[in-house]
C-alpha cells in the first residue's frame, strides 16, 4: 500500500484540465461536489424542517384563499378577467415560499456554516473555486425550491387555482425566484457578524411580503409608493408567477423574468467576490 | 491572455525551480492594513525534506502556511509553489497540498467516513478511487472502528488524526500541518508523530509549524526560527543548536524573589547566562561543573537540573524570549 502514487485521474490531472483557462482561479467547475456534500448532510437533518417550509404556503392559502376569500368573492386580474380571491393570492404565496426558502438557506444556513461550521475554509483549502462553492451551496437551495414548488401546485391544480396551462412554468418561476434572492443573499450575508443582524434582513422581509401585492392589488396605493413597490424583487416575483398560473402571459412577464436574470448574474458576481474577499485575501 | 501566462508561468519555473524544489520563497511579505504579518521572508524547500516554521504565537508561521497553501494573498515578494504562482493558480497548486489546519474544520454534519470521501470529491477525484482510499485512511488514521460515527462525537486526537488523514486523501506531493499536535496529550502525540514518520519515509514533503521544540527537534531535517514575521535563523536542528547554545544547560532556581540578585553574582559561571523570572539558564560544556562551583560559592538553589541544549534555547539566545509564554 503506498499513500502516493501518481495516477491519471490524479487532483493534479484534474485540476490542470482547466489550466490556464477563464476563471480558472475561481472556477473548478465542480459544482456537484458541493451538491453531494449537501446531499449527504440532508441525509441526517430534520425532516421537521424540511416540512415546515412546504406546509407555511398551505396554511396561507386555506386560512387567507378559502377564509378571508369567501368572504371577499373575487378579484379582477390584470387583463380584467374575474377569478376567485384563493386563485389570485395562490401563485402570490408560490413566489413568497421561493423568496422564503431562498433566504433562509442563504443566511441562516450559510451563516453558520460561514462562521461556526468554517464549511468554507475547508473546501477552500482544496482545488475548489469560490464560485464552485457559491454555485453548490445556491444550487441546493434550489433543489429544495423547487420540491417545495412541485409540493404547492400538486395542491393549487386539484383546487382549481391554476386556470392556465402557462402554470406549469410556474415551477421552474418559483426556481427562478429562488436562484435570484438566493444569489443575492449569499452575498449579504458574507457581511452579517452575528445573529441580531440577521433579524435585519427578517426586518425586510415581512413588509415586503404583505405590501407586495400578495393580497390586493397595487393599484389601491398612490402613484409613488406603486412605483416603489414594483421596482421590489418580491412584487416582480408575485407578477411572474401571477401570470403564469392565471394564463396572462405577456411581454411584461419577460420583462420579470429578464428581472430575475440580472439579478442572478449579479449576485453570483457579488457572492463569488465576498467569498474571495472573506476566505483568500 | 491564459496562454501568455502559462508560458510565462513555465518560465518562471525553469528559472527559480528546479525539480527538486517544492517551495521558494524570496522577499514573501504580508500585510494586513497597517501590520506586516510576514516581512520579506526567503527560504526553499526541497522535495522530501521535512521543513519546520518555529515560533512564538503571532511569529508569521500561520500566514507563511497559508501563503503557501494559496488561501491568503502574499502583498509583497515571490513565491512560487512547484513552479506556481499561488496569487493566480490557487486551485492548480491547493490539488499538489495536503493541508493540515491549526484547528480541526471536520464537516459536523457528517460521519467520519463521509468527512474522508467528500474531501477527495472536492478535489473531483473518482467515488470508485475513493472508496478504496477512504478505507486506506481510516487505517492509516487507526479510525477504522469510528467510520460511522459523527465527527463531533470523537475525541481530540481521533479528530487530529482524522484531519491527516484527510489532507492525504488526494495524493499530495507536500502536506502542511500546521500546530499538527497542539491540545493533545503525550499518548496521541506520539502516534501521530508516529504516523508523520511513516508519510516522510514513502518521500512525501512535510511542512510543518509548531511552537514546541522537541516536535520541531523530532519531526524537522531543516527549519527557520521565526519572530514578529522576521527569520531568525535557518538550518538543521543539530546545526543550530551547535550554533547558538551550548552542549549543556544547567537550570537552577532560587525562589523568584531572589533569581535575579543570585544570577548577578554568579554571571561569570559558565559561558552564558540567562535570566527568566523563575529560574537561571547556565550554558556550558559541562552543566554539572558549573553547579559544584555554584555550591562552591556557597549558594544552594532550591531545585537544578542538568539537560542538553534544545531549541528552546537558540530561540531563548536569538530573541531574549521564551518560546511558549
Amino acid at each position: 500500500m503506498s499513500l502516493i502514487n501518481a495516477s491519471i485521474d490524479s487532483a493534479i490531472a484534474i485540476a490542470e484540465r482547466r489550466s490556464g483557462k477563464f476563471g480558472a482561479e475561481f472556477y473548478a467547475g465542480r459544482t456537484n461536489a458541493i451538491l453531494e456534500r449537501a446531499f449527504l448532510a440532508f441525509k441526517t437533518s430534520s425532516w421537521m424542517i424540511v416540512l415546515s417550509g412546504f406546509v407555511e404556503p398551505v396554511f396561507y392559502l386555506l386560512s387567507f384563499g378559502f377564509g378571508l376569500g369567501a368572504l371577499i368573492g373575487g378579484v379582477t386580474d390584470g387583463a380584467g378577467n374575474s377569478v376567485s380571491y384563493a386563485a389570485y393570492i395562490a401563485p402570490a404565496l408560490l413566489a413568497t415560499s421561493a423568496m422564503n426558502g431562498a433566504i433562509y438557506d442563504s443566511t441562516w444556513n450559510v451563516f453558520f456554516k460561514m462562521h461556526f461550521g468554517k464549511l468554507y475554509q475547508t473546501m477552500l483549502a482544496t482545488s475548489l473555486g469560490t464560485l464552485d462553492v457559491a454555485l453548490g451551496e445556491i444550487g441546493w437551495a434550489l433543489l429544495r425550491g423547487l420540491a417545495y414548488a412541485m409540493g404547492f401546485m400538486v395542491i393549487m391544480a386539484p383546487l382549481g387555482l391554476i386556470p392556465s396551462w402557462w402554470g406549469i412554468l410556474a415551477i421552474p418561476g418559483a426556481v427562478l425566484v429562488a436562484f435570484g434572492f438566493a444569489s443575492i443573499g449569499m452575498g449579504i450575508t458574507s457581511y452579517l457578524k452575528n445573529f441580531q443582524q440577521m433579524n435585519w434582513v427578517n426586518f425586510f422581509m415581512l413588509p415586503m411580503f404583505l405590501f407586495s401585492g400578495t393580497f390586493y392589488p397595487l393599484s389601491i396605493y398612490p402613484d409613488w409608493l406603486r412605483m416603489i413597490i414594483e421596482a421590489l424583487p418580491l412584487w416582480q416575483a408575485i407578477q411572474l408567477e401571477r401570470d403564469l398560473t392565471l394564463g396572462t402571459v405577456g411581454w411584461s412577464t419577460l420583462a420579470h423574468v429578464a428581472y430575475f436574470a440580472v439579478m442572478i448574474v449579479g449576485g453570483l458576481y457579488f457572492t463569488t467576490k465576498r467569498l474571495s474577499a472573506l476566505f483568500l485575501r | 491572455m491564459g496562454n501568455a501566462f502559462k508560458e510565462e508561468s513555465t518560465e518562471l519555473a525553469k528559472k527559480t525551480a528546479p525539480a527538486d524544489l517544492m517551495i521558494v520563497a524570496k522577499g514573501l511579505t504580508k500585510k494586513y492594513d497597517d501590520f506586516t504579518a510576514v516581512d520579506g521572508i526567503d527560504f526553499q524547500v526541497k522535495r522530501g525534506e521535512s521543513f519546520g516554521l518555529l515560533g512564538p504565537n503571532g511569529a508569521g508561521k500561520s500566514t507563511t502556511m497559508k501563503m503557501i497553501g494559496a488561501t491568503s494573498l502574499r502583498t509583497g515578494g515571490e513565491l512560487t509553489i512547484l513552479g506556481k504562482d499561488p496569487n493566480k493558480q490557487g486551485p492548480e497548486i491547493r490539488a499538489h497540498l495536503g493541508v493540515v489546519p491549526q484547528t480541526d474544520n471536520h464537516d459536523n454534519d457528517l460521519k467520519a467516513w463521509e468527512n474522508l470521501y467528500i474531501y477527495g470529491r472536492y478535489f473531483g477525484l473518482g467515488r470508485k478511487f475513493l472508496k478504496k482510499k477512504v478505507e486506506e485512511l481510516l487505517d492509516f488514521a487507526q479510525l477504522q472502528d469510528k467510520r460511522d460515527v459523527k465527527v463531533d462525537q470523537l475525541s481530540g486526537g481521533m479528530k487530529r488524526r482524522l484531519t491527516i488523514a484527510r489532507g492525504l486523501v488526494n495524493e499530495p506531493e507536500i502536506l502542511m500541518l500546521d500546530e499538527p499536535t497542539t491540545g493533545l496529550d503525550p499518548q496521541a502525540r506520539h502516534i501521530l508523530w508516529d504516523r508523520l514518520f511513516r508519510l516522510k519515509e514513502e518521500g512525501v514533503t512535510l511542512v510543518i509549524t509548531t511552537h514546541y521544540m522537541d516536535e520541531a527537534e523530532q519531526l524537522c531535517d531543516r527549519l527557520i526560527v521565526m519572530d514578529k514575521g522576521k527569520i531568525m535563523a535557518e538550518g538543521a536542528p543539530a546545526d543550530l543548536i551547535k550554533k547558538y547554545s551550548s552542549k549543556e544547560v544547567l537550570e537552577v532556581r532560587f525562589g523568584s524573589s531572589k533569581n535575579a540578585e543570585a544570577a548577578e553574582k554568579l554571571k561569570h559561571l559558565g559561558d552564558r547566562i540567562e535570566t527568566l523570572p523563575d529560574r537561571i539558564l547556565f550554558y556550558a560544556e559541562d552543566g554539572e561543573k558549573v553547579l559544584k562551583q555554584i555550591h562552591k560559592l556557597g549558594f544552594e538553589p532550591a531545585t537544578s537540573l542538568v539537560r542538553r541544549s534544545s531549541l528552546e534555547d537558540v530561540f531563548l539566545r536569538l530573541t531574549g524570549r521564551t518560546l511558549v509564554e
